[in-house]
């Protein structure tokens, strides 16, 4: 067992853990789609889950910031436990970016209004400095030049890119991406993983769903792959993609890669 | 002229301006006028019968029209037209209905101030709108105050009230209450909460399910033995509240309809970025919804300003009502044609108006490709 997969299982130090989910399980109606899931995320680490489709892996980063609700097990999100009560929410929320599949950009709002919404009503930001801080990350997601644009005028990767950047402008300490280059065209799903793989060293903790294994071996320090809602096998990306230990890893590994 | 055939490397072939037959008027013509043997047929009869009805129409209406006759026979002695004179003479009745003559500058002042007051909203451009949004809304309370009296103003009986001026005062007090009151009842229909859902599902399909004629015999009778003996409450108020209600609850289907619109990635979105129902609702959610329901917004609007109209029935003196006292009167029988026209321009210019704003609202808000 890698030493990613045993630090897992060890007690770890609170302060140095963004994510833990302790025996979660989740229905959708009759169906089980989490069952018993363990995981610990530490502060800054990069984790790419995989899995065929259905597997669970959506919906168990979507548990991680509510979107989902889980009914069974415990997940606690930078020292806060999610529970009902809604304050506690809303204070994960804070700490929690998301990214998803279809940008869900605010389409009625310019790109820097994008980027500035959720920290001038959600932080109190005031707004010369939100806007500040919005120009920033998207210079670092390369799109300065369209700030003023709406996203419907930006083509697919340009309008993840903003996505991304909207995330960061809330200085969250976790990130998740719900499969972020999906539904791009091939061209533009290299200049969103590049400026996810430039987002590494920020000490942001990512959890990343994808299929894109060329970017989960230089992005990620662990990946997980998911298969009927459990997590069967997580180990570093080298060990992970080169010497795959269980029969449903080695299978789904052989089909993505054959495509 | 070189007719040769020129060929380019790929990447450099120039940026030709498009061939004349394919732009300006002449395409125009072209597709529209003339883009078959059976359309340039019909386009041919159409301006024949235009030929035909137009100029006899503007001779009656305008050229030998009467507007300084004093009664009906005089017009007929000075003219074949239109007898305007009747307009003329009537037309403080009609704006007024029978608001005491020395008190009449207050309906003005309320006028011009509702522009004042409805500008800051309309556009955004308006100098100064932090401010006059302060204004906007208080202007409910100085309208109220100039009509109806108080405040050391002469107290003026709502049953004085008549003319456009009810019209114009019935429909924006029912457009203005009844917009944020639909948002709210539409909200309350697709809420999480129970009670709250079944209430105002209750509220809507009721209201919609009655005829405004009957909510309106309900303010004028029935509400009189409801209220304790001895409450004063005045029948306009009454008629306000209803035509506020009613219109709130169409509104709130329309409104609905937008919300249903918008995709479940915005709430998750708005959600996973920590904004709270409220912020989700008005800074993302509703701008969107509304900006989809507008066409149904205003046609809901000018709905119930065409059925302003309907509170003759219950006595109040719309310009309907008055055209009725108006052909009374021997000087003026007969003229109906004139005073139902004019009645008409003044519907269809207001009405023409809103949707217009509408349009310009809907291109203000596109935010996207343009086709």
């Amino acid at each position: 067992m890698s030493q990613a997969a045993a630090r897992t299982m060890a007690q770890a130090d609170p302060a140095q853990v963004a994510v833990q989910m302790i025996g979660v399980h989740k229905w959708y109606g009759q169906f089980h789609v989490l069952k018993d899931i363990n995981l610990s995320v530490d502060a800054g680490e990069r984790i790419v889950i995989c899995g065929p489709s259905g597997s669970g892996k959506s919906t168990m980063i979507r548990c991680i910031n509510r979107l989902e609700e889980h009914q069974r097990g415990q997940i606690i999100v930078d020292g806060i436990e999610l529970t009902n009560d809604i304050r506690k929410i809303d204070e994960i929320r804070r700490e929690v970016g998301m990214v998803f599949q279809h940008f869900n950009l605010f389409p009625h709002l310019t790109v820097l209004e994008n980027c500035t919404l959720a920290p001038i009503w959600v932080k109190k930001t005031p707004k010369a400095e939100a806007e500040d801080i919005a120009m920033q990350y998207l210079t670092r997601v390369k799109i300065p030049e369209q700030a003023k644009k709406y996203p419907g005028q930006l083509s697919g990767g340009q309008q993840q890119r903003v996505a991304i950047a909207r995330s960061l402008c809330m200085s969250p300490k976790i990130m998740l991406f719900d499969e972020p280059t999906s539904a791009l065209d091939p061209e533009m799903i290299s200049e969103v993983l590049d400026v996810m793989v430039g987002l590494a060293e920020t000490g942001i903790a990512m959890l990343c769903v994808t299929h894109e294994i060329g970017f989960a071996r230089k992005f990620a320090n662990r990946v997980i792959f998911m298969d009927f809602g459990e997590i069967i096998e997580q180990n570093d990306p080298e060990e992970f993609f080169n010497n795959p230990q269980s029969d449903r890893t080695k299978l789904f590994l052989s089909q993505i890669l054959h495509n | 002229m070189t007719d040769t055939t020129q060929s380019y490397a790929p990447g450099t072939h120039p940026d030709l301006p498009p061939p004349s037959y394919s732009r300006g008027p002449i395409k125009w013509m072209r597709d529209n006028l003339f883009s078959s043997p059976t359309n340039t047929v019909l386009t041919l009869l159409g301006a024949y019968l235009l030929y035909l009805a137009i100029p006899p129409f503007l001779d009656w209406f305008i050229f030998d029209s009467v507007f300084d006759a004093g009664s009906r026979n005089e017009c007929w002695e000075k003219g074949d037209g239109a007898c305007w004179s009747v307009v003329v003479v009537r037309f403080s009745q009609l704006v007024y209905g029978f608001y005491p003559e020395h008190l009449r500058w207050r309906v003005d002042t309320a006028f011009i101030l509702l522009f004042v007051a409805l500008g800051p909203i309309l556009y955004d451009k308006v100098p100064f709108r932090r401010y006059l949004i302060g204004f906007s809304l208080i202007y409910p309370v100085v309208a109220f105050f100039l009509l109806w009296g108080g405040m050391g103003l002469e107290h003026v009986e709502s049953s004085k009230f008549g003319g456009f001026m009810l019209t114009v005062l019935i429909g924006v007090t029912g457009i203005g209450a009844s917009l944020p009151l639909g948002i709210l009842l539409a909200l309350g229909r697709r809420s999480d909460l129970l009670v709250l859902k079944v209430i105002c599902i209750c509220f809507i399909e009721f209201i919609r399910g009655v005829p405004l004629i009957t909510l309106l015999f309900v303010a004028s009778t029935l509400l009189n033995y409801f209220l304790p003996p001895g409450t004063y409450f005045d029948l306009l108020l009454r008629v306000l509240i209803m035509v506020t209600l009613f219109a709130a609850a169409y509104l709130a289907e329309v409104i609905r309809g937008g919300l249903q619109a918008i995709p479940k990635g915005q709430f998750e979105a708005a959600m996973a970025q920590g904004l709270s129902y409220w912020k989700m609702m008005g800074l993302v959610v509703l701008p969107q919804a509304m900006k989809i329901s507008i066409p149904g917004i205003v046609n809901t609007f000018i709905g119930l300003y065409k059925d302003t109209t309907l509170v003759v029935i219950i006595g109040l003196l719309d310009p309907l009502g008055l055209s009725q006292s108006i052909l009374a009167d021997s000087k003026w029988q007969g003229l109906s044609t004139e005073i139902y026209i004019f009645i008409a321009i003044f519907f269809f210019l207001s009405c023409f108006g809103m949707s217009g704003y509408s349009i310009y609202l809907e291109n203000k808000l596109h935010t996207g490709h343009k086709r």
